[in-house]
Formats: C-alpha cells, structure tokens, sequence
C-alpha cells in the first residue's frame, strides 16, 4: 500500500523545484466531459493524457475539462491549445490516440491531422 | 454509459455544478444483501421540490446551450433495470444527496467499472473542492478525505505530476486491497 509519508516526500521535492520553472502550464489540454463525453469514453481519454503528460513530466501543460463542446456525435473531443498556435481539435478520441497526441504533438510538436475534426467525416 | 463509475462521475459533476465545496461519495457493495449503491451528498445550491420532480424527466437540465439532459435519467434507467431504484433529497441552499440502488446479481447490473480512474479525475479536475471518497465491499473499506491530503500537501497542486501519479496509484492500490473481498 501507498502511504500518506510517501506524499509527504513527493511534496518537498515538487516544492524544492517549483522556483525553476517559467512559463508554467502555458499549452492546455482541454478535454469534453458532460454526460455525452462521458458515455462516449472521455474518461480513459483524459486519464490517458494525465499520466503520460505525467510520466514525461511535460510540466509547461495542464490537462482540464469542459462541458459540452457541442458536436456530441464526435466524442470523446479534446482541444489543444498551444499559445501562438491555432487550435487543434481532436474527435472520436481513444486512450490510444492520446498518448500518440502526447508523443507527437506535445512533444515533437507535429499536430496529427488524421484524428482531426477536419478529417472526421472524410 | 457502460459503468457505474461513470454514471456516479456524471452526478458529481452535477455536485460540481450546484457550487458544491464539499462533495461525500459512499460506495457499497454487499453481496449477502445482494445490492450495490452508491450515495452523492452535496452542500451545493440545492433543488426546489419541483426541480427535484423534474430533473428525472430528459428535457430538464441546468445547462444553457440546449434543452436536454440525460444524466440523471440514464442512472434511473441502469437501476431500474436492476430491481433497484434512485432517491433524491434537496433542499434550496443546504445541499443535495442523490442515492442510487442496483441489484448486484441482476444480469442486466453494469459493472462498477474503474473507481480509482474515476475519483482521480474528479478530485484533480476540481481542486477548489474537497471530497470525501468510502468504498466498501462486502465489509471491507478504502477511504480517502482530500482535506487530509491537501493539508500534508500544504498548496501544492494536485495537478502536480508526481502528485497526481501519487493520488492514482494510491486509488488503484486502495481499490485492489478492497476487490480481493468479493465472493
């Protein structure tokens, strides 16, 4: 089991790092969870996101939720938003696809077209 | 909706929306009694009693870029399909608590489905609010009170990364430690 002593240790590293930073959080990770992203998997989507933006401690982006962006049948929806950089919109979205998001657009910086609203119905 | 987990994310979120700062969720699974529930309290804004009769029926919902809402009436379906049923109590103000009852046995029963995928989304999504999580089956509890791991975390976020790795391990962990006690 996990102990409560263990976040205590991880608390004073985050603190000990916390003043070498800049630009904290700068690119979003937006992600639709109202009632129809929710049944259409958006919960493993974002989980996705979370831990491997985690595991590759990309500390310049924060993963959040939103309501219903409004295309339902597209969902899961996620947006990312890159300042100085239009925004991407990724739809019928799978735990998969996320992490090869995370490689490739956050990391490499390559948005990937074909899982793209624009090639949705294509 | 596949899960159960996902129908209880789906009231939180309401909880969320009614300004909650506090928001308790009891899961029970108890196989002697053969009942699975789950218990949602709230101290957000509350619901009159005719918005309570009426946030059953699809074509209520508090959002304000259409007409329909489908959470609470697809849980009502998944209990009733079960044998089970759903309760809500409100009041203007005070708070809401919504429970929901499933027969565990029942063949038509979704699945409880991932609860430590559940809670660590909602409890990092919405650190301005604090939760209280209990999970027990048949007797056997993991609990978790973000009030207890915000105080240890004195302002650091929960959307660290090593935290929020920390908070998910510490969820699936938790729950494995409860699930070896099913029948």
């Amino acid at each position: 089991m996990k102990s409560l002593a263990e976040l205590e240790a991880i608390r004073n590293k985050v603190v000990s790092n916390v003043t070498m930073r800049k630009d904290d959080h700068a690119v979003r990770v937006v992600v639709g969870m109202a009632t129809c992203g929710i049944a259409a998997g958006a919960r493993p989507v974002m989980s996705a996101f979370v831990e491997e933006i985690a595991k590759r401690n990309l500390e310049h982006v924060s993963v959040v939720q939103t309501g219903c962006i409004g295309v339902c049948r597209l969902e899961p929806i996620v947006e990312i938003l890159v300042p100085g950089e239009e925004k991407v919109t990724y739809v019928k979205m799978t735990p998969e696809k996320a992490r090869q998001v995370v490689a490739e657009h956050l990391v490499n910086g390559r948005p990937i077209k074909e899982y793209t609203i624009g090639e949705a119905d294509k | 909706m596949k899960e159960i987990s996902l129908h209880i994310l789906d009231i939180m979120q309401n909880s969320v929306a009614a300004n909650a700062s506090l928001i308790g969720l009891e899961v029970i699974e108890d196989e002697e009694k053969d009942i699975l529930s789950f218990t949602v309290t709230d101290n957000g804004k509350g619901m009159s009693e005719e918005l309570i009769k009426k946030v059953i029926d699809p074509f209520t919902t508090g959002r304000t870029t259409r007409k329909v809402g489908l959470g609470i009436p697809l849980t009502k379906l998944a209990a009733e399909m079960t044998g089970g049923y759903i309760k809500i109590e409100s009041r203007l103000g005070e708070g809401t608590v919504f429970y929901a009852v499933f027969g565990y046995s029942h063949i038509d029963r979704q699945p409880l489905g991932d609860m430590a995928q559940t809670m660590h989304q909602i409890i990092t999504s919405f650190e301005d609010v604090d939760f209280t999580y209990r999970h027990v089956v048949n007797g056997r509890e993991f609990s978790l009170d973000t009030r207890e791991i915000k105080k240890i975390l004195g302002g650091v976020s929960l959307k660290e990364n090593d935290v929020s790795l920390w908070i998910y391990e510490y969820l699936k962990d938790g729950e494995k430690e409860i699930s070896d006690n099913k029948k």
